[in-house]
């Protein structure tokens, strides 16, 4: 593969939806390949071990995992275009088992690369604006956002020219490229939170003052895995032009003062949960008081210009509602439930934001073979100004559809096995790849979302169940956001055995919560049961509009707990 | 030195492409039926000195001895579900790599 790939090369007529590099950026990552291939050399040669070795790999998302390498890649703040996704399908096929992993930072991993081939592999993911740097190390990772970024109604603004502001900040930032631990921002522009925010090290949340001024709301300390916390507001309202500033102040407090002796208390949530958040903010900004914040200093021009690659897409000017979706929902139900489900409002009216669910039912949660990506990638250029996004649930999301082309698009998908009607519902599980591949992880968790998955194959109960967030970890680290889920599973060793957690109550929005353990461990055959048994009462129970969380919250934890019991008692083994 | 408390193979991943190996008679192998299997702490010490031989002769990476039980053919199977999954491969995509044989292919 090479640059002038003709049959990668961006269509004439795309729209500029997504940042471009400049030359800098370009030459930079070739660079940082050029430098990787040469670590992989010594390496192989043996003028480097595996102790001095690590470091370089894992700087470029190299990890060794269970039964292979594994090469996380980087998709910032979610976003891809189809050009990109084609490339990722082609690595697939040509360096690793036909199929990538899109995780719940928005990235992707391939879960069977070479050593050897791991050079070649990214000067292919080079050729495409792409690489794998801080996909893993003490550092700040890749920025993530609100996956409807730049169409969702309900914005203010598009959080993706923070994002993609942030990024060039951090990457490869002197100054934190050796924190006490790693690093999560993530960046919304909405009164709905669909980005997490609440659990990363630091969340923004865009915001307007009373003078219409936009600034940013900032939330310190919010993080998962094996202390789980919801941050804390650190900043009412950062001006735009003090925003790096401001996150530069709280990376310096975090790195002086963060714990470096244990690293299960290096995260930053850590330190704000030990000094409170008053002394972490009067820490802030004594920082931010006494630094020089002229090297920071707010460059409109540069936003502009960031912000410009964000532009929106040469819409046509459409009726709100689509009579040919109308009608085409009334012939098939199918693409109805699809319509339903799937298909979230557009901010322009007669366009749609289309969920491409990862999670067909007994599937891997995630999961897209390379025939599938090439799929996607197409139509988001045959329906959508070819672009994509990667949602932290493990989705896909095609964000500029026109609502007269949703019945070809749902015929596409479907061909391609891509037209699961299940967003949000109780089979769309968010699942970490757990010991199925991971080298940390302590039980599977892949196959108890798929048990669960086909335990409501139903697709009506589904519906009539509606909303449910069921998120799975396979370890204490919590990559599947188990602490969040309205259902959480995590799963452990007990006695030598796998062994599920079940937690209830966890939010991952602007009313985040995290989850009340339920009760003992259950086995992997058990799961299914619990949960059944739990949605069950809850639909029970439930009153009029009410989600899981909401019945939860109204009926208190000891009622669902109450269920279990009573169901051991009926000779259930619960 | 931890007690020996059942029969041990020595478990490693290959270093240029990653994938499980297992220490046999004739050097790393990727069918652990093929492992050498230390019967007393004397033998597993010698797994571990070949080991660390070939991690300074970049052959392998992140090696450690591994319990096993024998079964009725001799051939060793580990004892921790770790690294039974280890050796069968992941339990899912069971069209692909070693899973799919150990599992016939099925999806």
């Amino acid at each position: 593969m090479t640059a002038v790939d003709l049959r990668m090369a961006q269509r004439p007529n795309a729209p500029m939806t997504t940042y471009r590099y400049d030359e800098y950026d370009a030459a930079f990552v070739r660079e940082r390949v050029a430098e990787f291939r040469e670590q992989v050399r010594r390496r192989l040669s043996g003028a480097l071990t595996e102790e001095e070795f690590r470091p370089f790999r894992l700087m470029n998302g190299l990890y060794l995992q269970l039964h292979a390498y594994m090469l996380r890649v980087a998709i910032p703040y979610g976003t891809l275009t189809a050009r990109q996704m084609r490339r990722l399908a082609d690595i697939a096929d040509q360096w690793d088992k036909g199929y990538g992993h899109f995780t719940t930072r928005q990235n992707l991993q391939y879960n069977w690369p070479k050593l050897v081939d791991t050079p070649d592999i990214m000067e292919a993911l080079a050729d495409v604006e792409m690489h794998a740097i801080q996909t893993s190390g003490n550092c700040i990772r890749n920025v993530t956002a609100d996956h409807f970024a730049g169409v969702a109604p309900d914005e203010i603004e598009d959080p993706r020219p923070t994002a993609e502001f942030l990024r060039q900040w951090s990457s490869l930032h002197p100054e934190f490229s050796f924190l006490p631990r790693k690093f999560k921002i993530a960046v919304t522009g909405a009164e709905h939170d669909r980005a997490a925010i609440m659990v990363h090290d630091v969340g923004l949340r865009i915001v307007k003052n009373d003078k219409s001024q936009i600034g940013y709301q900032v939330v310190v300390g919010g993080g998962l895995g094996r202390s789980p916390f919801i941050g804390k507001v650190v900043g009412d309202f950062v001006p735009r032009e003090d925003l790096l500033a401001f996150l530069e102040a709280i990376m310096r407090v975090y790195n002086r003062f963060g714990r470096r002796d244990n690293k299960f208390k290096a995260r930053i949530k850590i330190l704000v949960h030990e000094k409170g958040i008053e002394e972490i903010r009067a820490a802030v900004e004594a920082e931010f008081a006494a630094m020089d914040r002229s090297v920071f200093s707010h460059d409109p021009a540069e936003f502009e210009r960031i912000a410009a690659f964000f532009a929106p897409p040469p819409y046509e000017t459409l009726p709100a509602a689509s009579s040919a979706m109308g009608a085409a929902k009334l012939e098939t139900p199918a693409f109805a439930n699809f319509v339903d489900v799937n298909v979230s409002a557009h901010k322009i009216p007669g366009y749609a934001i289309v969920t491409v669910s990862l999670k067909p039912i007994g599937g891997v949660p995630g999961d897209a073979t390379s025939e599938q990506m090439r799929v996607l990638a197409d139509a988001s250029e045959r329906f959508g100004f070819g672009e994509l996004r990667v949602s932290h649930e493990q989705n896909i999301i095609l964000p500029h559809v026109k609502q007269d082309d949703l019945f070809a698009l749902w015929r596409m998908l479907d061909a391609a096995g891509l037209a699961t009607a299940n967003a949000g519902l109780v089979s769309d599980i968010i699942s970490c790849p757990g010991l199925d591949y991971c080298a940390l992880a302590t039980a599977r968790s892949i196959p108890i979302a798929q048990a669960i998955s086909k335990r409501f194959s139903d697709m009506s109960r589904q519906r009539r169940i509606g909303k449910l967030g069921i998120k799975i970890s396979g370890c204490i680290n919590a990559c599947g956001h188990h602490h969040v889920g309205a259902i959480g599973i995590l799963g452990l060793e007990k006695k030598g055995q796998e062994s599920y957690q079940i937690t209830l109550g966890g939010d991952p929005t602007f009313s985040a919560s995290i989850g009340e353990i339920l009760g003992p461990g259950v086995t992997a055959e058990q799961a299914p049961d619990v949960i059944e048994h739990l949605v069950d009462f809850y639909l029970a129970e439930r009153q009029e509009g009410e989600a899981f969380i909401d019945t939860w919250r109204r009926l208190g934890h000891s009622r669902f707990k109450d269920v279990l019991r009573r169901e051991g008692e009926d000779g259930a083994d619960i | 030195m931890a007690a020996f408390k059942h029969p041990q193979i020595l478990i490693a991943s290959n270093l240029t492409d990653g994938e499980v190996v297992f220490l046999g008679p004739l050097g790393w192998e990727r069918d652990h039926r093929r492992a050498r299997v230390a019967q007393n702490a004397e033998e597993a010490a010698a797994l571990e000195a070949l080991g660390k031989r070939d991690i300074s002769a970049n052959r392998v990476v992140d090696v450690y001895l591994a319990d096993v039980e024998i079964g009725k053919d001799g051939a060793p199977t580990p004892l921790h579900y770790r690294e039974r999954m280890r050796v069968r491969g992941p339990s899912v995509r069971l069209d692909l790599g070693k899973q799919a044989a150990a599992s016939g292919g099925a999806p």
